[in-house]
């Protein structure tokens, strides 16, 4: 196939960036889509221009790693990562266009890496149970119902990858807030923290930068985990719950 | 031999041996040796530092726990999240002496299953205190919030993975590692609120700093500013993973490389069994030149698929659903009766390699066997592997574009796991004092071959329950004199660090990184991969040498140092696994036995099984680095089984 690229390539953080225009003549369905930028990245460096940076690490859709705007969508046309996307959902003669996730709380660090540590400072904030190692009880000490395991285990598979954000008018991370509060939630292990958690994740997400929701939708689209816009109406009950008792 | 030189690649040292693991009786040994390690006064942790490199399973864990403990940890990896490590891939499970199964499962029959699967090629007391610690992981894992899958009475369920016979895996669906890294990530972030743990993200070590003979930091590259920086500390852990991507293609992400280690090497760690690699049966096969990796699936899939070829090799591209059964050959059932498709991945790799020879392969340049499920769908039903398998399968269909609910997948062997790493003794420690290694970077608890879902045990239970109490007994030694930032030690290795990027930068060859990590991989996995042979591995080594001649001389890597710069840390860990390649190829040359992964075709029984030659290799081989322009030196430690007896081992 031959594909036409448009790709953001800005030389570091705060210089100004523009879209440049490759094109890629042979281009095979069974390539994934990073596998083509690796492709045309042989093609600049050949031709001794700089590659294009870009984050990938596990390239099995798991480490979050990856994630590009494609055409405008965060992760492409499917519903999975970009990593995982592959050549065969795009046709010959397609142009294409490649871009960072745009949001203020994920700067731009060069052409297509953006900084996510906001994500861990959330995460910092409360997402997590507090146990130390050595302190567990046996592990059938407490069994837990089949369906909340499975809901908490669904929540749980988020990525951090930040599509949502991307995807988001507002730039909200309530998707990725939501699914962590849900996972913790669901369990007993997760009971003694639950109304400080949502609060102080909440807290945190706001003083970094992130938006508001505005109950769009769009995250739940764009998540290549297929977290469901549920978690996000937990994170508010958890919430009301949560300030009735005076957190 | 002339010199000392040992068919031409190495010379011997003196032989080697761990003086950390009590004798007596194993149950007791480790409960010993936890009792003998002093005590560190609560108010003198937090004046005992500790760098940790990784931030997998292995060292997100450790790094959890020894800041929950009170010392001060500075932890390190080069994704831009410590959850991104690689362990976050793992999908099929973790093992556990829990016994809920009560199918006979015990402490010693992990331990002694481990032992067999390594093909008796690990140490007795290390594998006995995994199988004991196992059970404590899945406890501290559920306390976390892990979402174990469990039975609709609530509590955990189990499978059974490869070289077993009993259930004792836990899983989290098909996404295990995801879920154990998450929690061990949780800790470790409650950790850096706390103030306990300091989190340097896309930081690549790039040397190891010794004073006085002892590990007293690192030097590592910040890879947004490109600032060359110099951590020290009491002690330095290095759980940075493993080396697959020495074959280029592999199961292992993108970024993992041996740097970290191999530059511990080259300070005077030993590397120990370096050509021990795991080759993974059931990976997506290879679909053109672009491939930039290899994605698994999951061993968990051969407890209910079924592995099989056309028997008669003209209708290998035939539509398998048209392939009547009797005109299947389902050679692990046939050759295997008593453990089937569920052999030990060497086994089964190997078995996958013979029939694709035999011209029995199919898909692509016929290096594929079929793993099928339709009896499995007409067993359970659809819904029934859907909920068991249901990410898999989508996956592959992603990958492949076929459905495997419709037809058989494709599968072939890949790199996937190195049991080979740095040598460390009972402690973890290395045998430089204060260099400790756990996880997958070091060699220590699965020998020759790795059972599956025995990795993250290993990882967590280095991790939270083995090295923060051995560390103990150094840092108990502690606090160790100060290090000047400009102590020559330091010096040398900023100098050399700083040397190393400037010349990666000047080069202006015209061969790219990626071109040479190809090359390279097409030799090792060509060479050093499911067969090794005399003359295959000397081949190999001059192929490399020339390899590594051209990369120091011909590299081209553009951009400059201070900032982002994706190919020079590329060429930085490239040119680590070319050197390790060699000692690979030369550690598989020495070792005339096949054992486990490594199969030497000069060594196998009448029926084609791996031989071991107990009487002279029942050691672990563990290199010391000779000097650039001088060979690595072999100093061997004797594998002594009091507890098990050493067998050939039998799946049929
Ligand atoms: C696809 C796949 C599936 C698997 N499935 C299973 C399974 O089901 N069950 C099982 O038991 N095992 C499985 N394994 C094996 C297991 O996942 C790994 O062996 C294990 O997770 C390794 O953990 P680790 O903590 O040692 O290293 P990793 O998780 O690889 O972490 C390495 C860390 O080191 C850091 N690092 C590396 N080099 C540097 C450097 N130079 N500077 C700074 N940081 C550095 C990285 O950033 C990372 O944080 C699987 C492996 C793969 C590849
Ligand atoms: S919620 Fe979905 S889109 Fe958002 S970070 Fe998690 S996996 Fe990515
Ligand atoms: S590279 Fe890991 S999810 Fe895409």
């Amino acid at each position: 196939m031959k594909i036409t690229l448009e790709i953001w390539r800005q030389a570091g953080p705060g210089t100004a960036g523009k879209m440049v225009t490759y094109t890629q003549d042979d281009v095979s369905p069974d390539m994934s889509f990073l596998e083509m930028l690796d492709v045309l990245n042989e093609q600049l460096q050949e031709r001794g221009e700089e590659p294009v940076a870009f984050d990938s690490d596990c390239r099995e859709g798991i480490c979050g790693m990856c994630g590009l705007v494609i055409n405008g969508q965060a992760h492409g046309p499917q519903v999975t990562t970009t990593c995982q996307l592959h050549m065969r959902s795009f046709k010959d003669g397609d142009r294409i266009t490649i871009e960072p996730w745009r949001a203020d709380a994920f700067p731009v660090l060069k052409d297509l890496v953006v900084d996510r540590s906001a994500f861990d400072r959330i995460i910092q904030a409360g997402g997590f149970i507090s146990v130390n190692t050595g302190a567990a009880p046996e592990a059938h000490a407490a069994p837990v119902q089949k369906a909340k395991a499975d809901r908490a285990f669904d929540a749980a598979t988020c990525i951090g990858c930040g599509a949502c954000v991307a995807a988001c008018p507002n730039a909200a991370a309530m998707l990725f807030l939501g699914a962590k509060v849900t996972h913790l939630g669901e369990l007993p292990q997760g009971q003694p923290e639950r109304d400080a958690r949502v609060v102080k994740m909440l807290t945190q997400h706001d003083h970094e930068g992130f938006g508001g929701c505005t109950n769009v939708g769009a995250c739940a689209d764009a998540c290549p985990k297929e977290i469901p816009l549920d978690v996000i109406s937990q994170l508010n009950t958890d919430l009301r719950r949560s300030m009735a008792r005076g957190n | 031999m002339t010199d000392g030189l040992i068919a031409g690649y190495f010379r011997e040292g003196a032989p080697i041996q761990d003086t950390k693991a009590p004798s007596g009786p194993i149950e007791q040994r480790w409960s010993t040796r936890r009792f003998d390690a002093h005590l560190v006064n609560p108010a003198n942790r937090r004046k005992l530092s500790v760098i940790i490199v990784g931030t997998g399973l292995a060292g997100a864990s450790a790094g959890a726990t020894l800041g929950e403990a009170g010392y001060q940890v500075k932890s390190f990896c080069y994704q831009d999240s410590p959850r991104r490590a690689h362990s976050i891939a793992a999908q099929g499970g973790i093992n556990a002496a829990k016994n809920y199964k009560e199918d006979g499962d015990s402490v010693f029959r992990l331990f002694y299953d481990t032992v067999k699967g390594g093909d008796y090629r690990s140490r007795e007391s290390n594998v006995y205190r995994l199988a004991e610690v196992s059970a404590r992981i899945i406890d501290q894992c559920v306390a976390q919030g892990v979402p174990f899958a469990r039975e609709y009475g609530g509590l955990l369920d189990n499978r059974s993975f490869g070289g077993v016979q009993v259930s004792r895996t836990f899983y989290a669906r098909g996404q295990t590692g995801q879920q154990l890294l998450i929690g061990a990530y949780q800790a470790l972030e409650r950790q850096i609120a706390a103030g306990t743990v300091e989190m340097f993200t896309r930081h690549e070590m790039l040397e190891l700093i010794v004073v006085d003979g002892r590990a007293r930091g690192i030097v590592v590259r910040d890879m947004v500013t490109g600032e060359i920086e110099t951590h020290l500390a009491d002690a330095v852990v290095l759980a940075s993973g493993g080396y697959g991507n020495v074959f280029y293609l592999s199961t292992n992400a993108m970024g993992c490389n041996v740097t970290a280690t191999w530059r511990a090497h080259r300070k005077g760690a030993y590397f120990g069994n370096p050509c021990y690699t795991q080759i993974h049966p059931t990976c997506i096969p290879v679909s053109g030149d672009h491939q930039s990796k290899l994605t698994l699936m999951s061993e968990s899939l051969r407890n209910d698929g079924r592995i099989w070829v056309p028997k008669d090799s003209a209708d290998k591209d035939k539509d398998p659903r048209l392939i009547p059964e009797e005109d299947r050959d389902y050679y692990l059932e046939r050759i295997y009766p008593s453990f089937g498709n569920l052999v030990p991945r060497d086994i089964a790799s190997r078995a996958a390699k013979y029939q694709c020879d035999a011209g029995k392969g199919v898909g692509p340049g016929g290096l594929g066997v079929y793993l099928d499920f339709a009896d499995a769908i007409k067993r359970m039903g659809r819904a029934a592997v859907e909920a068991k398998y249901g990410n898999l399968f989508d996956m592959y269909a992603q990958i492949t574009g076929e459905d495997p609910y419709e037809t058989p997948m494709r599968i072939y062997p890949a790199v996937h796991y190195v049991m080979g790493g740095l040598w460390v003794d009972y402690d973890l420690e290395s045998n430089i004092p204060g260099l400790f290694v756990a996880g997958e970077a070091n060699f220590s608890d699965h020998g020759a071959n790795r059972l599956g879902a025995s990795a993250l045990m290993q990882g967590l239970a280095d991790g939270y329950f083995v090295l923060p109490n051995t560390i103990r007994e150094y840092l108990s030694h502690g606090p160790y004199p100060q290090v000047a930032a400009d102590a020559p030690a330091v010096v040398e290795a900023q100098t050399a660090v700083k040397e190393r990027v400037r010349h990666f930068l000047s080069c202006n060859g015209t061969r790219t990184v990626d071109s040479f990590h190809k090359e390279l991989g097409k030799i090792m996995w060509d060479y050093c991969g499911m067969e090794r042979t005399e003359q295959g591995l000397t081949h190999a080594i001059e192929q490399i040498r020339a390899l590594k001649k051209e990369f120091w001389s011909n590299l081209k890597v553009l951009g400059t140092g201070d900032g982002i710069n994706q190919s020079l840390e590329k060429a930085g860990r490239v040119a680590d696994l070319i050197e390790l390649g060699e000692l690979m190829c030369i550690d598989a040359l020495h070792r005339r036995e096949s054992c486990g992964g490594h199969f030497r075709a000069e060594s196998q029984t009448e029926d084609g099984e791996a031989l071991r030659h107990d009487d002279e290799f029942a050691y672990v081989a563990a290199w010391e680095w000779g000097g650039d322009d001088a060979p690595p030196i072999l100093h061997k430690e004797d594998l002594v089984y009091e507890f098990v007896e050493m067998k050939q081992r039998s799946y049929k």
